[in-house]
C-alpha cells in the first residue's frame, strides 16, 4: 500500500505543481485578448523576404513597404489611374520618350536625409546601372520594369528627367507599383547588403523593429509631410498557416487577416467582424497548347470555354471570392476594360457540337495542375472540377499535379510535346503586362516570353505594340478594347476567373478600404 | 572514457561530410530554381539568367560544392537571398526557439513517460495499468498537428484561456510567464505521442527488471517497496529506457516541424519548409547540416550516458 499512496501523493503533487504553473502563467493572462487600441496588428502569410521595396516582388511584402515608403507617382484610391505623390506634376515630351518630374519640396527620409532630384536618380541608378556602387545591394528582380530608362537626369534640385530609348506607356504605372518606391540613399550607403532589414523611406510610418518570423513593427512617423497616420503603430505578423490565421482572427489576437481562406469566410458573419472584399487586377486562366493536338483548332478552344461551369467554380468552389472571367483584361483596369464583352456562358451543349465539327471527340488530353502558388486561388479543387466538365462534353482530360516552382519550371518553358492545357494566374499592375508577355507571337517561350501556349495572330501583335508606345490614354484604351474583342473570339485561354481580395477586421477597426492594386494603404485606419 | 568520447567524435565526421554531399546533390537536383520562385510571374529565361549570375549559381556544380564547404569550414554559412541575411545568425536565432519547444516537450516526456511505465508496470494488470495503457494507445494514435489543432480551437478560440500561435505577445510581453502560456499548447501537443512511446517501453523494460532475482532479494531482506522500484528497479531499467529516450529526443526535434507550423513556432523546422518552398538553397543546406551535426551530437549523448551507466557496455 505504500506504493500507491506515494504514487497518489506524488501525483497529486504533481498536478498541484501544474495547476500553479498554468494558474501564474495565466493571471496576468485577463486581457489576453485584447490587443492594445492604436495598435493595428496584421495577419500576413508569411514572413517577409526584405523590407527593400526594389528588392521584394511579392504581394505579401508589398502590404508592409507601401505603408513606409512612397513613389514618384501613386494609383489613385480605387482605381488603378496614376496621381501625383512625390512628384507633385510631370511633363511627357511630344516623341514620349522624356518624362519630367517636379518633386514636392520640404520632404525628408525617416533618417533626415532630404528629398530631392539626387535621391531620386540614386535609386534609379542603384537599381538599373550594373556600375554603380550601391547595385550589390540587390538582386532586383523586377528592374525590367525600368529597363526602357537609358538615364536619370538630374535637373536642379527638385526637377529630374527620365530618358526613355524608346516610348513606353506603362511607365507610370510601374512608378506606382512597390517597384518604384523610393529609398534613401544615406540608409542604403550606411548598411549595404543589410539594407533590407533597416528600411528607411518617407512614408507616413517608420521602420520600428523586425524579429525574424515574429513581427514588423513599423510606427507613426512623426514629421510626415502629409496627413499624419492614424494609428500609433502597426504590427505584421506572419501567420503562414491558413487555419491557425482563422484561429488567431478567433481568439482576437490579430485585428486583421488578410487572405481568409474561401471556406472560412462563414466564421466571420455577424457583428463582430467586418468583411472586406474588392477585386484585383488578376486573371485566372487555363492555357490551351494551341500548336498540336485538339486545341490546335479553334473550335475545340472555344468549345473548351463553353464547356467550364465557371459560375459554379467561383461560387461553389471560390465560395464567391472571385468573379468570372470575360477575357484577357481583369475589369480592375476599368479604363481599359471592354464593358460589351460578356463571359463565355455555360453551354455544355454548344461545347459536344463545336467539338463534333472539330472531330475531337474522345480526345486524350493532358492538363497540368499546380497544388498552389501565388494567385493560384484553390488550385486542385478548381482542376478537378475542370476536369470534370470537359470530361462530360467528351474529352478525357489527364490530371498532372506539380509544386508550384516545378510547375512553373515546366510550364514557363512552353507546352509543346508535354501537355495540351495548363493553370495559371497573373495579378498586374498595367494593363499592357499580361497580353504583352504572354499573348504576342514574339512572347513565344523561345523568345523569352511566357506565350507557353504558342498563341500567334498578328492583328493582336499590332494592337498591343501600338498601344506600347501610345502615351494618350484614351486611345490606348480603345487599342485595348479591340485586342480583348478579338482574344475572346481566338479563344487562346479559357478565360475562368478574377478573383476578389478579402481581408476581415475585428469591430475595432474602422477605415479600412482594399484598393484594386491589391496594396494595403493603412494610414487611414483607425483601431480603438 | 575520454577515448571513447574522441573516437565516437572522428567517427561523427565522415557522417556530416555525407550528409553535406547528399544535401548538396537533393538542393541542386530538385527542379524549380530560386531565380524562378522569387520572380513568379515574370522569371523570363533571360530574367532567370541574370538573377542566377547575381546570385552566383552559374558556377559549375563541384566548384560549388566546394565553395560551399570551405566557407562552412571557416564558419560562414553564406548568405539567405530569401530573408537577405547571414545564414547563421538565422539558423542560430531559429534553433533556439526549437530548443525550448523541444526540450520542454522532451522533458515532459521523459518524466511522465516514466512515471507512467512505473506505475503501469508495479501494478501489471491493476486497473491503473489498464487506465494508463489505454490513455498511452490514444496518445500515440492521434497525430500531434491535429491535437495541436484542437487545442488551439479549445483553448484560444474557444475558452480564450492561452494565446493561439507564436512564441511571445505580439506587442508588449516577452518575459517568462508570457513564454510560458505561449509556449504550454505546443509543448504538449508535441510531448503527447513521445510521452506514450516512452511509458510502454518503460513498462516493459520495468516488468523485465522486476522479474529478477535481485530485486525478490531486495524484498525478502524488507527493502521499502518505493526504493525497490526506484532504487533498484528503475535504476537498472534505465540502461534500457536511455535510448529511448535519446531517440525521442530526436522524434521531438523532427515532429516540431508539424507543430511549429501549426502554432506558428519560429523555430528551425518551419524555416526549414519555408526554405525548401523558396528554394533558399544556402538556408536549407546550412540548416540541415546543423540539425544533422545535432542529432549526431545527441546520439553520442546518449552512448556516453549509456556507458557511465552501465559497465559492461565496452568504452
Amino acid at each position: 500500500m505504500n506504493v500507491l499512496s506515494w504514487t497518489r501523493r506524488g501525483l497529486f503533487a504533481a498536478a498541484a505543481g501544474a495547476a500553479l504553473a498554468t494558474g501564474l502563467a495565466l493571471t496576468p493572462g485577463t486581457a489576453l485578448a485584447q490587443t492594445p487600441p492604436g495598435v493595428l496588428i496584421v495577419g500576413q502569410i508569411a514572413e517577409p523576404k526584405s523590407l527593400d521595396p526594389a528588392a521584394v516582388t511579392a504581394q505579401n511584402d508589398f502590404r508592409i513597404v507601401v505603408n513606409m515608403y512612397e513613389g514618384l507617382v501613386q494609383y489613385k484610391s480605387g482605381t488603378l489611374e496614376v496621381e501625383p505623390s512625390l512628384a507633385e506634376s510631370w511633363d511627357v515630351s511630344e516623341d514620349g520618350t522624356e518624362y519630367t518630374f517636379k518633386l514636392r519640396e520640404g520632404v525628408t527620409f525617416h533618417d533626415g536625409t532630404p528629398f530631392n532630384a539626387e535621391a531620386v536618380k540614386f535609386n534609379f541608378d542603384r537599381m538599373l546601372d550594373e556600375e554603380h556602387p550601391y547595385h550589390n545591394t540587390g538582386p532586383f528582380p523586377l528592374a525590367f520594369f525600368f529597363s526602357a530608362i537609358t538615364e536619370t537626369q538630374v535637373v536642379d534640385e527638385y526637377t529630374v528627367k527620365l530618358v526613355l530609348n524608346e516610348p513606353y506607356a506603362p511607365l507610370l504605372s510601374n512608378l506606382a507599383y512597390p517597384t518604384g518606391l523610393l529609398v534613401s540613399p544615406t540608409a542604403v550607403a550606411e548598411y549595404g547588403e543589410d539594407y533590407g532589414r533597416n528600411p528607411v523611406g518617407t512614408g507616413p510610418f517608420q521602420f520600428a523593429e523586425w524579429r525574424s518570423n515574429e513581427r514588423v513593427v513599423v510606427e507613426r512617423y512623426a514629421d510626415y509631410w502629409g496627413e499624419p497616420a492614424e494609428a500609433e503603430a502597426v504590427v505584421f505578423r506572419p501567420i503562414t498557416d491558413a487555419n491557425t490565421r482563422v484561429a488567431e482572427m478567433l481568439s482576437g489576437g490579430i485585428d486583421v487577416m488578410v487572405e481568409v481562406p474561401p471556406t472560412a469566410l462563414s466564421e466571420f458573419q455577424g457583428e463582430d467582424y467586418n468583411i472586406v472584399e474588392q477585386a484585383g487586377p488578376h486573371v485566372w486562366f487555363l492555357i490551351l497548347n494551341a500548336k498540336e493536338g485538339p486545341f490546335a483548332d479553334k473550335r475545340v478552344r472555344q468549345a473548351a470555354n463553353y464547356a467550364i461551369n465557371k459560375e459554379a467554380l467561383v461560387n461553389d468552389v471560390l465560395e464567391g471570392t472571385a468573379e468570372v472571367a470575360a477575357g484577357p483584361i481583369p475589369p480592375a483596369f476599368a479604363w481599359a476594360y471592354n464593358e460589351e464583352l460578356d463571359p463565355y456562358p455555360y453551354d455544355p451543349e454548344k461545347a459536344r457540337e463545336l467539338i463534333e465539327e472539330a472531330g475531337a471527340e474522345g480526345a486524350e488530353l493532358t492538363f497540368y495542375v499546380t497544388e498552389g502558388g501565388s494567385g493560384m486561388l484553390d488550385p486542385i479543387p478548381m482542376g478537378t472540377a475542370i476536369q470534370a466538365d470537359l470530361n462530360a462534353v467528351g474529352l478525357d482530360v489527364k490530371i498532372e499535379t506539380y509544386e508550384w516552382n516545378t510547375f512553373l519550371g515546366e510550364v514557363n518553358p512552353g507546352l509543346e510535346g508535354k501537355a495540351d492545357m495548363a493553370e495559371m494566374a497573373w495579378m498586374t499592375n498595367d494593363p499592357d503586362t499580361l497580353p504583352f508577355l504572354a499573348l504576342r507571337t514574339a512572347a513565344f517561350p523561345s523568345e523569352g516570353g511566357f506565350n507557353s501556349g504558342y498563341y500567334s495572330n498578328p492583328e493582336v501583335d499590332a494592337l498591343l505594340d501600338k498601344a506600347r508606345v501610345e502615351t494618350d490614354q484614351e486611345e490606348r484604351a480603345k487599342l485595348y478594347k479591340e485586342m480583348q474583342e478579338i482574344v475572346q473570339e481566338d479563344a487562346p485561354w479559357v478565360f475562368v476567373a478574377n478573383w476578389k481580395q478579402n481581408a476581415v477586421t475585428s469591430d475595432r477597426v474602422e477605415n479600412l478600404v482594399l484598393e484594386p492594386s491589391f496594396l494595403l494603404q493603412l494610414e487611414d485606419v483607425v483601431k480603438n | 572514457m575520454g577515448n571513447y568520447i574522441l573516437k565516437r567524435l572522428i567517427s561523427a565526421i565522415p557522417v556530416l561530410l555525407g550528409i553535406t554531399i547528399i544535401v548538396f546533390l537533393i538542393m541542386a537536383m530538385i527542379p524549380g530554381d530560386p531565380a524562378t520562385a522569387i520572380l513568379g510571374s515574370y522569371a523570363t529565361p533571360e530574367n532567370v539568367e541574370k538573377l542566377n549570375r547575381d546570385l552566383g549559381l552559374d558556377k559549375p556544380l563541384v566548384t560549388r560544392y566546394f565553395i560551399w564547404l570551405g566557407n562552412m569550414l571557416t564558419g560562414d554559412f553564406g548568405r539567405s537571398f530569401s530573408l537577405n541575411r547571414p545564414v547563421i545568425d538565422e539558423i542560430l536565432e531559429r534553433f533556439n526557439a526549437t530548443l525550448i519547444l523541444a526540450g520542454t516537450s522532451w522533458l515532459l516526456c521523459a518524466i511522465f513517460g516514466i512515471l507512467a511505465g512505473v506505475i503501469s508496470a508495479s501494478r501489471q494488470y491493476g486497473f491503473a495499468d489498464k487506465a494508463i495503457t489505454f490513455v498511452v494507445l490514444i496518445g500515440i494514435s492521434v497525430p500531434s498537428f491535429f491535437l495541436g489543432m484542437m487545442m488551439i480551437l479549445l483553448f484560444a478560440v474557444n475558452l480564450r484561456w492561452l494565446p493561439a500561435s507564436g512564441m511571445f505577445a505580439i506587442y508588449g510581453g516577452g518575459d517568462l510567464p508570457d513564454l510560458l502560456r505561449h509556449l504550454a499548447m505546443p509543448a504538449v501537443a508535441l510531448a503527447v505521442v513521445a510521452t506514450g512511446v516512452v511509458a510502454r517501453l518503460s513498462r516493459s523494460a520495468m516488468l523485465e527488471v522486476l522479474r529478477q532475482d535481485y530485486i525478490r532479494t531486495a524484498r525478502a531482506k524488507g527493502v521499502g517497496e518505493r526504493r525497490v522500484l526506484y532504487g533498484h528497479a528503475l535504476r537498472a531499467a534505465m540502461v534500457s529506457i536511455i535510448p529511448v529516450l535519446g531517440i525521442q529526443a530526436g522524434f521531438v526535434l523532427s515532429g516540431s516541424v508539424f507543430i511549429e507550423i501549426v502554432f506558428q513556432w519560429p523555430g528551425v523546422g518551419r524555416m526549414l519548409v519555408d526554405a525548401i518552398l523558396t528554394r533558399d538553397i544556402l538556408l536549407v543546406q546550412g540548416g540541415v547540416v546543423f540539425v544533422a551535426a545535432c542529432y549526431v551530437f545527441f546520439n553520442i549523448c546518449v552512448d556516453v550516458a549509456q556507458s557511465l551507466l552501465d559497465p559492461r557496455i565496452k568504452t
